[in-house]
C-alpha cells in the first residue's frame, strides 16, 4: 500500500504541469465561456471525492491480474447491468439525442432504437460464449484455437483504434462541455478529465471502474427521471398534451412526429443501422464487462439489466427532448438573442431544461452527472485499451504467456498511463475540428473487425488464422479509407468538392468485405495449421456451449 | 479436459441441447432484425406510413407508436430468453455435465 501511495503523490505535479502550461494561451480563445457554478462544482467535487474513495478502497483489493481487469470476477449480474448501462449512456446519448429531438422529434428515436437492438443480438449469439472462452478480453475468446501473434495483433489494433477514436471523441466533448456548464478553461477541463481517468484505471482497476459506472449510471438514471416526470406533471402525465403543446410551438410543426431527412436514402439507412448494431456487439470496453461476472448465466442476466436500462433511458430522452420544445422554444433566458437559436447549441437542451424544470440546484446536480457521465465512459475505455497492451500484446505475444502477474499489471498500468497522456494530447489537439464523425468511426470499425472475428471463431469450423487476419484486416482498411474519402471527412473536414466514396456511413460495406474475404480466404486456406484449427473447433464449442473449463480451473 | 470435451461432444443429449438453444437463438435473432430493419427501411422508403396518426384526433403518430414497441420488444426479447435459459437450457447443460462426469468417474474406477 505504501508504495501504491507514494507513486500516486509522485505522479501528482506531473499531470497538472501541462494545464499550467496551457491555461495562459487559452484566455484569449474564450468566448462561450460560463460564470463559474459553485453548485455545479461542489456536487462534480462531492463525486470525485466519492469515487477516488472508492478507487483507494479498490486499490486495496486489486493484487492479481483477474482483479485488475475482471474485478476477481466477482461482479453480480445485476451489478454489471448497471455498469454496462453507465459505459453505454454516453453524455453523447444523454445530451445528443435529446438535442436530436429537440431539434428534429422523431428522428432523434432513429439514433436511440439503433443504439438499443445491438443488446438482443448480444445476449442471442456472443454474451454467454464470450463469458465461457475468454478470460480477460475478447481476444481471448478469438484466439482460444487460431494463432496468437496474428490474431491477438489484430484484435488488440481493432481495440486501440476504437478507444482512441472514442476517447478522443469524448474528450473533445468533454472540454467544450466542462466549458459551458463550470466555466472550466477548456484545456483544464480536458486535462482534469485525463487525470482522473488514468487514476480511477491505475490504482483500482476494474474494480473502481466498475464503481464509477455503477454510481453514474445511478446518478443519470434518477436525474433524467426526475426531468421527465417533471415534464409529465406539468403536462397532466399526458402524453398527448406533451406532443400537441410540443408541435404548436416548434417552428417545424407537426412535422416533428414524423421522420425527417436525418435518413434519406436506403443504403445510408442500413449501413447506419448495420453499424450501430453490430457496433455495440464489437466495442472492446463493452465486451470486456462479459468477464467481470462469475459465469455464463450471470453474464446473461446482466444483458437484461443493461438493456432495461438502456432502453428506459432512451424513453427518458425522448420524453426530455419534447418537454425541452415545450419548454425552452418560447423562453428567452435560454435562447441566444442574435440567432434565435437555444444558448450553446440543441446539445444544451436537457441541461436548460433542468434549469427550467428543477432551478439553479438541479441545473448544478444534472451538470455534475454530465460530468461524471463522461469520466465513467472515458475509465471503462482505457481499461480495455490498457488491457489490449498488457493482455493482448505484452503477455500473450511478447512474452508467450511466460509473465509474472505483477509485471502483467505494471505493463497495464503503464500502458493506462501512455493512453491517458495520448488521450490528452489528442483530446486538445482536435479542440477545433468536428469530432461527431469519430464515434460513427469507432463504431464502424468495431463492427467490420472486432465483430466478424468474434462472431465467425464462435460459429464458423472452417474459420483459420489466415482468413481471420487477412479478412479482419480488409474490413479495417475498408471501414477507415471509405469514411475518410466519404463526404463527413473528404468534403466537410478536407474541403474537396465531391467525395470519392459517396455515402456517410461505410458499416454495409466494410462489414460486407470484412465477412466475404474471411469467408473466401479461410476457404482457400489448405495449411496443416488451418486443418488443425478446425479439429480444435469441437472442443472450443462445447465449452463455449457448456462452459466446463471457464471460471477459476480455467488458469491451469 | 480434452478428454471431457470430446465425451460431450459424442453425447446425442449435447446435440439436442444445442440445436434446441441454437434454434431458439436464430428464432429471437430474427425476430429483433426484421422488426429493426423494417423499421429503417420503412424510414427509407415510406417515409409517410410513419407521419399518419394512430387515431384522426391525436398528435401521436405511428412512427412514435412503433418506435416505442421496438424498445419494448428489445427488452421483453431478452427476458424471454432468459427465462427459457433459465428454465431449461441450465438444466440440459448440468445434466449433460453430470452425465460425462459419471462416465469418468466409472472408468477410472475399472
Amino acid at each position: 500500500m505504501n508504495n501504491l501511495n507514494t507513486r500516486f503523490v509522485f505522479w501528482l505535479p506531473v499531470f497538472f504541469i501541462p494545464s499550467l502550461l496551457f491555461a495562459g494561451d487559452a484566455v484569449q480563445s474564450e468566448v462561450t465561456q460560463q460564470p463559474t457554478n459553485i453548485i455545479a462544482i461542489t456536487m462534480f467535487l462531492l463525486f470525485v471525492a466519492g469515487t477516488l474513495g472508492i478507487t483507494y478502497w479498490a486499490a486495496r483489493r486489486t493484487k492479481s491480474t483477474k482483479d485488475f481487469y475482471a474485478a476477481g470476477g466477482n461482479i453480480t449480474g445485476l451489478q454489471n447491468g448497471l455498469a454496462i448501462a453507465g459505459d453505454y449512456m454516453s453524455a453523447a446519448s444523454f445530451l445528443g439525442i435529446s438535442g436530436l429531438v429537440f431539434a428534429s422529434g422523431f428522428d432523434g428515436l432513429i439514433y436511440s432504437i439503433g443504439f438499443l437492438v445491438g443488446w438482443p443480438i448480444i445476449l442471442f449469439l456472443l454474451a454467454e460464449r464470450l463469458r465461457n472462452l475468454g478470460k480477460y478480453t475478447f481476444a481471448d475468446a478469438v484466439s482460444y484455437r487460431l494463432q496468437q501473434l496474428p490474431i491477438r495483433s489484430l484484435a488488440a489494433s481493432g481495440t486501440l483504434i476504437v478507444v482512441l477514436l472514442y476517447l478522443t471523441a469524448q474528450l473533445v466533448g468533454a472540454g467544450k462541455l466542462i466549458q459551458i456548464l463550470f466555466g472550466l478553461e477548456y484545456y483544464l477541463a480536458v486535462v482534469i478529465v485525463g487525470i482522473l481517468m488514468v487514476l480511477y484505471v491505475t490504482f483500482g482497476g476494474m474494480l473502481a471502474t466498475t464503481w464509477v459506472q455503477i454510481i453514474k449510471a445511478v446518478l443519470l438514471l434518477c436525474g433524467a427521471s426526475f426531468m421527465a416526470v417533471a415534464v409529465m406533471y406539468h403536462m397532466d402525465f399526458s402524453f398527448e398534451i406533451l406532443f400537441r403543446t410540443a408541435v404548436e410551438v416548434h417552428k417545424n410543426g407537426v412535422t416533428i412526429m414524423s421522420p425527417g431527412g436525418l435518413v434519406s436514402d436506403p443504403i445510408s439507412a442500413i449501413s447506419l443501422g448495420l453499424a450501430l448494431m453490430f457496433g455495440t456487439a464489437g466495442l472492446p470496453h463493452i465486451l470486456m464487462r462479459f468477464f467481470t461476472v462469475p459465469d455464463a448465466q450471470e453474464a446473461r442476466k446482466s444483458v437484461v439489466y443493461a438493456t432495461g436500462f438502456i432502453g428506459y433511458f432512451f424513453i427518458l430522452t425522448f420524453i426530455i427532448g419534447f418537454g425541452a420544445i415545450v419548454f425552452l422554444v418560447n423562453n428567452p433566458e435560454f435562447l441566444d438573442p442574435q440567432s434565435g437559436g437555444l444558448l450553446g447549441g440543441n446539445n444544451m437542451a436537457a441541461i436548460h431544461l433542468s434549469k427550467a424544470v428543477g432551478g439553479e440546484f438541479f441545473l448544478g446536480f444534472i451538470s455534475a452527472v454530465a460530468f461524471a457521465t463522461i469520466l465513467a465512459v472515458v475509465s471503462g475505455l482505457t481499461l480495455a485499451g490498457a488491457s489490449a497492451i498488457s493482455h493482448d500484446l505484452y503477455a500473450s505475444v511478447l512474452r508467450k504467456g511466460e509473465v509474472r502477474e505483477g509485471d502483467e499489471i505494471r505493463m497495464s498500468r503503464i500502458a493506462t498511463v501512455g493512453l491517458g497522456v495520448a488521450a490528452i494530447f489528442l483530446g486538445i489537439q482536435f479542440e477545433q475540428q468536428n469530432v461527431a464523425y469519430m464515434v460513427g468511426l469507432a463504431f464502424a470499425i468495431a463492427a467490420s473487425v472486432n465483430f466478424p472475428v468474434l462472431f465467425l471463431s464462435m460459429y464458423w469450423q472452417r474459420l483459420t488464422t489466415r482468413g481471420a487476419f487477412v479478412g479482419g484486416s480488409i474490413g479495417l482498411i475498408t471501414a477507415v479509407s471509405c469514411m475518410i474519402l466519404g463526404p463527413t471527412i473528404w468534403v466537410d473536414i478536407l474541403g474537396n468538392a465531391e467525395a470519392i466514396f459517396p455515402y456517410k456511413h461505410p458499416a454495409l460495406f466494410s462489414i460486407s468485405a470484412a465477412f466475404m474475404s474471411i469467408f473466401i480466404i479461410s476457404k482457400l486456406d489448405n495449411s496443416v495449421s488451418g486443418h488443425k484449427e478446425a479439429l480444435a473447433f469441437e472442443a472450443q464449442y462445447v465449452r463455449s456451449q457448456t462452459g466446463l473449463g471457464s471460471g477459476d480451473s480455467a488458469q491451469h | 479436459m480434452q478428454h471431457l470435451y470430446r465425451q460431450i461432444y459424442a453425447d446425442p443429449k449435447f446435440h439436442q441441447l444445442e440445436l434446441k438453444r441454437g434454434r431458439f437463438s436464430w428464432l429471437l435473432t430474427s425476430i429483433i432484425l426484421i422488426a429493426y430493419f423494417s423499421f429503417i427501411l420503412i424510414i427509407a422508403f415510406y417515409p409517410e406510413l410513419f407521419g399518419n396518426p394512430i387515431v384522426k384526433s391525436s398528435v401521436i403518430t405511428w412512427g412514435i407508436l412503433i418506435a416505442l414497441c421496438v424498445i419494448f420488444l428489445s427488452f421483453l426479447l431478452t427476458g424471454i430468453y432468459v427465462y427459457r435459459a433459465n428454465k431449461e437450457f441450465d438444466r440440459l447443460v448440468d445434466d449433460v455435465i453430470k452425465d460425462v462426469r459419471e462416465i469418468d468417474k466409472a472408468t477410472l474406477n475399472e
